[in-house]
């Protein structure tokens, strides 16, 4: 129960990252969901496995303190603006994110899950998560939110991770963790240079690099 | 097993110390490389004479495990792959110092290549296989890349790049279809009738493609000569005497470990060493460039190799014990012999090229007497690989004809005939192309004056060239020295548990007596020419009489070739470049020929380009927005879970 | 018992100096011989021997341009073709050294001495050798595969894998395999007249640079090395020759008739060249590749009727 109750609350942190338009709201929102999701594995019920517990501890500071320094890091010399007009505007990414979510949920019936298990809300969860990743890189503009929809689609893939976690090695969900915070590191170096070479964070001037 | 990992560790991490070391690092390299080819040639030959093969098991940090198993056919081919490289490593002493600016990444990468090198010999498990493969590759073409500077040499590394990972495609597809058919990864023999279905086809044709690739048979050879000419020349040398016969150790494996190989294998392999044999020596006969010609003869050397192996599968799909052991030995000891000689001649090569400063033949002649040591060497590696007796080149060659010989018994004897045919012509092809070659580049008079100039290379360069001709020499005159190696090598490739009768089959001892007399009667008649009237020496050659003799008028490399290669011009095509005399008085002109690759620049090459201008009409597809990218991706994602629950 | 070894001994004895000492009276034959059906009297038949004993009493001379491998050239032809004449049965008496697979140390023996004097000719930087030897190395891609087909044939009909047990083998003349044999021994006369530079392939007379193959590559000799030039040449055509005799001798009973048989087949040999080079003249160069080939089909065909 406890879980679900988790679970909807990371379902509504997406649509509240689709909504706003403040990009410090943005990476507030992004990291309550992490730390929604690190703690989720407790309140399944599995705090008894020892490298669980290690996991969450591992995920929770990763999520929870480092990859907001590292976002911190990555803008400190910015001036953070407002997201500026997106591709798709608010309202419509609000209606596409419920949208997505309702697939979700259409995808997740027909997936081959035992009924009655305690994961049911997990499938749709992820795919919603997935989905709002996916619409935030590719209807933003300014690299920063590009990063965050990055976080929340890697957030997806782990919470879809944790459907196995009893019976699969640690190891995919240390990979997942690897890959998030390599990710940001990354990005936060490329953001950087990108404002350096054309006084903006805005994305579309990447394209003057193609031949 | 210790000497094994030992072995591994020393020549892996011989260039360790050079990255830290000002001036001692080639020593250092080479000290260590020396004493890991000591250690892994005990290896070697604990596994050849004491016993059956030892047992490694590796836990990789995958959790699976990969296995290393050292047994008669790896510790065979270990023998080149370490005394290889030890040369190598002490020829760059002098070859490749620390002046070069990329002296310590190429001793680097050297020392890990032959690491890698020595663990594919001994991988006896898919994956453990395949790692060492892509390792060896992707070192290796660092290694060409030494001076990647130069347009032509980066050329040349992509196009090794390119077709190396495409074999590893193929082996791996390969190494996935025969795990289905045994159920494991580990190098166990292949389920009877596997062979005969489409399945077990698919299988050889891709192992053959990737092996292939690598091996540098005809028609997927064409990265070999860019890339052995654009390497620096101890790499050139391990590259053609040990790379491409990884190739050569993977086929080998393959025909192990299937039990009844259909007759079409065994005669396909066959076929394909005589193309690419005959094909090798043509198109080394038209070259001018020095290392290119010696990397055309590596393709025809492979070709030698493959005759042997397809005799020797020929023998084992119709149930001839003797062919299939002469075969596989014949083709185990060309490994050997050409792994020696080759390694010794790109050495030579290296040396004349560090002497003259340039790789064409037609600036070249009368080395032979400025450095007199790097000719008796150069000459040793020509007489070995023409096959001429009393070398290592002939015996080998000798077993190769031994077994189609007695071939034409059985009803496979067209195939043995075609082989027989094969060999003499590549015989005589191989004579003519490395008389041109020893001639236009030590005998006669300079024709540059580089080539007037060159001095005798240092005593590090000397070394590694005399110690290859010195074990070119001992296995030629005596080859009882390598019998009993060769015939546990030779009995593990054919899947039995001991040695073959070599012995039996083939007189290496005969042979082995038959060089005494010639080099003893050599000797008494140079004794006796030497012992009349004091000679005259100092004049000029009379030449009939010609006055004004000098090194323009001797005969070049283009014109001796050129009764051959136009004999050959339908399989050759050689482009010609002159504009006819018809005026009385004319002004200059030129003449020039060359001989491109056929596979390269007359298919792949246009066939290539013309691919690429018929897909810039899909250009559209690429916005260079990034969201576009990335909404691809999702249409893509949700496509592939609709289609997946429909 | 001791009898057979000392008869035995007596043979290889007989073999040994058969070698060294009669190859300087064919060529001495064959110039009798065009001599003869010129209408000339011609040289006397030592000629060749009082040749060799004059040169190696005169002085060589070395010219500058050239190094030790001009020396090897002849002594290698000499040392190879010795060797190689103690693989060659004369006869039906077994050669003193043989074993399986001798007849591809016996091919190899004379590519090495070929090899020597191309090297030997390129050493002496003059266009004229060099020449030579392109011309020399251009055939020699014709004639291997003959000699070796022709090998293929002969153990395909005798099954043995030695020289000594293909060319002596009984009864040919009568066998089934006489039409296969004869295309053999057409290709392997073919080959015999390129290599030992007889007219149609070579004049050994000339020596105008348009026409020459082997006479150019040895125009730098003098004293012993020519001396051992000129014996090596006849070296040749006693081995060569001697492969083609054997398959054709008749075995008689006792064994030294045999040898008789073998003396008086080189004879008739040499006679057969002497006719054939009075009667035809020299191919024009680039014929000569034509006929190389058909010799080449010759062995090839002689096997492929083997087969069927």
């Amino acid at each position: 129960m406890l879980s679900d109750i988790l679970i909807a609350l990371i379902v509504l942190t997406n649509f509240t990252l689709v909504a706003t338009s403040r990009i410090n709201k943005a990476i507030q929102v992004a990291v309550i969901q992490g730390v929604l999701l690190g703690l989720l594995p407790i309140a399944m019920g599995l705090w008894r496995h020892p490298h669980i517990v290690l996991m969450v501890v591992a995920a929770i500071t990763v999520k929870g303190w480092l990859i907001p320094y590292l976002f911190r890091r990555a803008t400190r010399k910015l001036k953070i603006h407002r997201e500026v007009s997106p591709y798709i505007g608010f309202t419509a990414s609000l209606v596409l994110c419920a949208l997505g979510t309702g697939l979700g949920l259409l995808l997740a019936n027909s997936l081959p899950l035992a009924p009655g298990s305690r994961f049911a809300l997990f499938v749709p969860a992820s795919l919603s998560t997935l989905l709002t990743g996916f619409l935030l890189l590719i209807t933003r503009k300014k690299a920063l939110m590009q990063v965050v929809g990055y976080l929340v689609l890697e957030n997806g893939i782990y919470l879809f991770g944790l459907m196995l976690v009893e019976e699969m090695p640690v190891l995919v969900e240390t990979g997942i963790l690897l890959d998030l915070f390599v990710g940001i590191f990354v990005m936060g170096i490329v953001i950087n240079h990108i404002t350096v070479a054309f006084d903006s964070m805005d994305t579309r001037h990447l394209a003057e690099l193609k031949d | 097993m210790i000497l094994f990992g030992l072995c591994a560790f020393l020549v892996a991490s011989s260039g360790v110390p050079g990255l830290f070391l000002r001036t001692r690092g080639g020593l250092a390299a080479a000290w260590l490389m020396g004493l890991g080819a000591l250690a892994g040639l005990a290896a070697a030959a604990r596994a050849l004479f004491a016993g059956g093969p030892s047992l490694a098991l590796l836990h990789t940090p995958l959790g699976t495990q990969g296995y290393l198993r050292l047994d008669a056919v790896g510790a065979f081919f270990l023998v080149p792959v370490l005394v290889l490289p030890a040369c190598g490593s002490i020829f760059a002493l002098g070859y490749w110092d620390d002046r070069h600016e990329s002296a310590r990444r190429l001793r680097l990468l050297f020392g890990i290549t032959t690491g890698f090198l020595v663990l594919l010999v001994a991988a006896a498990h898919a994956l453990t296989f395949l790692l060492a493969w892509e390792g060896m590759a992707v070192t290796a073409y660092l290694l060409v890349m030494a001076e990647d500077r130069e347009p032509v040499t980066q050329k040349a590394g992509w196009i090794y790049l390119a077709c190396t990972h495409s074999g590893t495609l193929c082996l791996s597809a390969a190494f996935a279809l025969a795990a289905s058919a045994t159920g494991g990864f580990l190098f166990t023999p292949l389920p009877m009738g596997f062979a005969a279905t489409s399945r077990g086809t698919a299988t050889f044709l891709l192992f053959l493609a990737g092996f292939g690739l690598k091996a540098g048979i005809f028609p997927l050879h064409f990265w070999l000569p860019g890339a052995h000419a654009a390497a620096p020349s101890h790499v050139s040398s391990l590259m053609s005497g040990i790379l491409i016969k990884m190739g050569i150790l993977g086929l080998i494996r393959v025909l192990c470990l299937v039990p009844d190989p259909p007759r079409w294998w065994g005669a396909l392999v066959l076929v394909l060493g005589a193309v690419s044999g005959l094909l090798g020596v043509a198109f080394a006969l038209a070259q001018h460039d020095l290392k290119r010609l010696l990397a055309y003869h590596s393709i025809e050397n492979i070709g030698i190799i493959l005759l042997g192996l397809g005799l020797g599968t020929l023998g084992k799909s119709t149930g001839h014990p003797a062919l299939q052991a002469l075969g596989y030995a014949g083709a185990l000891l060309h490994v050997l012999n050409h792994s020696l000689f080759k390694g010794l001649l790109f050495l030579g090569a290296g040396a004349v090229v560090h002497a003259t400063g340039s790789r064409d033949l037609e600036r070249m002649g009368g080395l032979a007497r400025t450095m007199p040591v790097t000719a008796a060497a150069f000459l040793a590696g020509s007489w070995a690989i023409c096959g001429l007796p009393p070398l290592n080149g002939f015996v080998s060659e000798w077993l190769i004809y031994l077994a189609a010989f007695r071939g034409l018994a059985f009803p496979s004897s067209s195939w043995s005939v075609l082989a027989i045919a094969a060999l003499a012509t590549i015989g005589a092809l191989a004579a003519a192309c490395f008389a041109k070659v020893f001639g236009v580049v030590f005998l006669g008079q300079p024709r540059s004056p580089e080539a007037a100039s060159a001095a005798e290379p240092p005593r590090a360069m000397r070394l590694p060239m005399t110690i290859l001709a010195w074990a070119c020499c001992a296995i030629g005159v005596a080859p009882v020295l390598v019998a009993p190696a060769l015939a546990r090598a030779a009995g593990a490739a054919a899947g039995l548990a001991g040695p073959v009768d070599l012995g039996g089959m083939a007189h290496l001892t005969t042979l082995s007596f038959i060089a005494l007399p010639m080099l003893t009667a050599a000797a008494l008649i140079w004794v006796w020419c030497r012992k009349g009237p004091a000679a005259r020496t100092g004049l000029p050659t009379w030449d009939c009489g010609f006055t004004a003799a000098g090194p323009r008028v001797q005969y070049t490399a283009s014109s001796f070739a050129d009764g051959l290669v136009s004999a050959q011009r339908f399989v050759l095509w050689p482009k010609v470049h002159w504009r006819r005399i018809v005026a009385l008085f004319p002004s200059q002109r030129g003449y020039r020929s060359e001989v491109p690759d056929p596979v390269l620049d007359r298919c792949a090459g246009p066939g290539l380009a013309r691919t690429a201008r018929g897909l810039t009409g899909l250009h559209f597809l690429q916005g260079g927005q990034l969201p576009l990218y990335l909404l691809y991706i999702l249409i893509t994602l949700v496509a592939l879970l609709v289609w997946m629950v429909a | 018992m001791s009898d057979s070894t000392l008869v035995q001994s007596l043979h290889i004895l007989l073999h040994i100096l058969t070698a060294v000492l009669l190859p300087p009276l064919i060529p001495g034959l064959i110039n009798k011989v065009k001599a003869l059906m010129a209408g000339r009297t011609g040289p006397p038949l030592l000629q060749l021997y009082y040749d060799l004993a004059k040169l190696a009493r005169k002085q060589a001379v070395f010219s500058r341009t050239t190094t030790w491998v001009f020396l090897a050239g002849p002594v290698a032809v000499v040392a190879a073709g010795l060797v190689a004449s103690l693989l060659v049965p004369f006869g039906h008496a077994p050669a003193p050294i043989h074993f399986q697979g001798d007849m591809i140390l016996f091919a190899y023996l004379f590519g090495v001495a070929r090899f020597a004097t191309v090297l030997s000719a390129l050493d002496t930087g003059s266009s004229f050798e060099g020449m030579g030897a392109a011309r020399e190395v251009t055939f020699s891609v014709l004639t291997e595969p003959a000699l070796f087909l022709g090998f293929a044939a002969l153990v395909k009909v005798s099954g043995s894998l030695s020289l000594s047990g293909m060319l002596a083998s009984p009864g040919f003349a009568i066998s089934r395999a006489t039409g296969p044999l004869i295309l053999v021994l057409a290709g392997w006369g073919m080959v015999f007249l390129t290599e030992n530079s007889r007219i149609p392939v070579d004049d050994p007379n000339t020596h105008l640079e348009l026409t020459m193959i082997h006479e150019v590559m040895v125009l730098d000799h003098s004293g012993r090395p020519l001396a051992l030039v000129l014996y090596g040449a006849s070296l040749k055509l006693l081995v060569l020759g001697a492969l083609i005799v054997g398959p054709l001798l008749p075995r008689t009973s006792h064994p030294w008739l045999d040898w008789a048989g073998f003396y008086a087949g080189m004879a008739v040999l040499a006679l057969a060249v002497g006719l054939v080079e009075s009667a035809t003249a020299r191919f024009r160069m680039n014929r000569v590749p034509q006929f190389l080939v058909a010799g080449l089909l010759a062995t090839a065909f002689a096997f492929f009727l083997l087969q069927a």
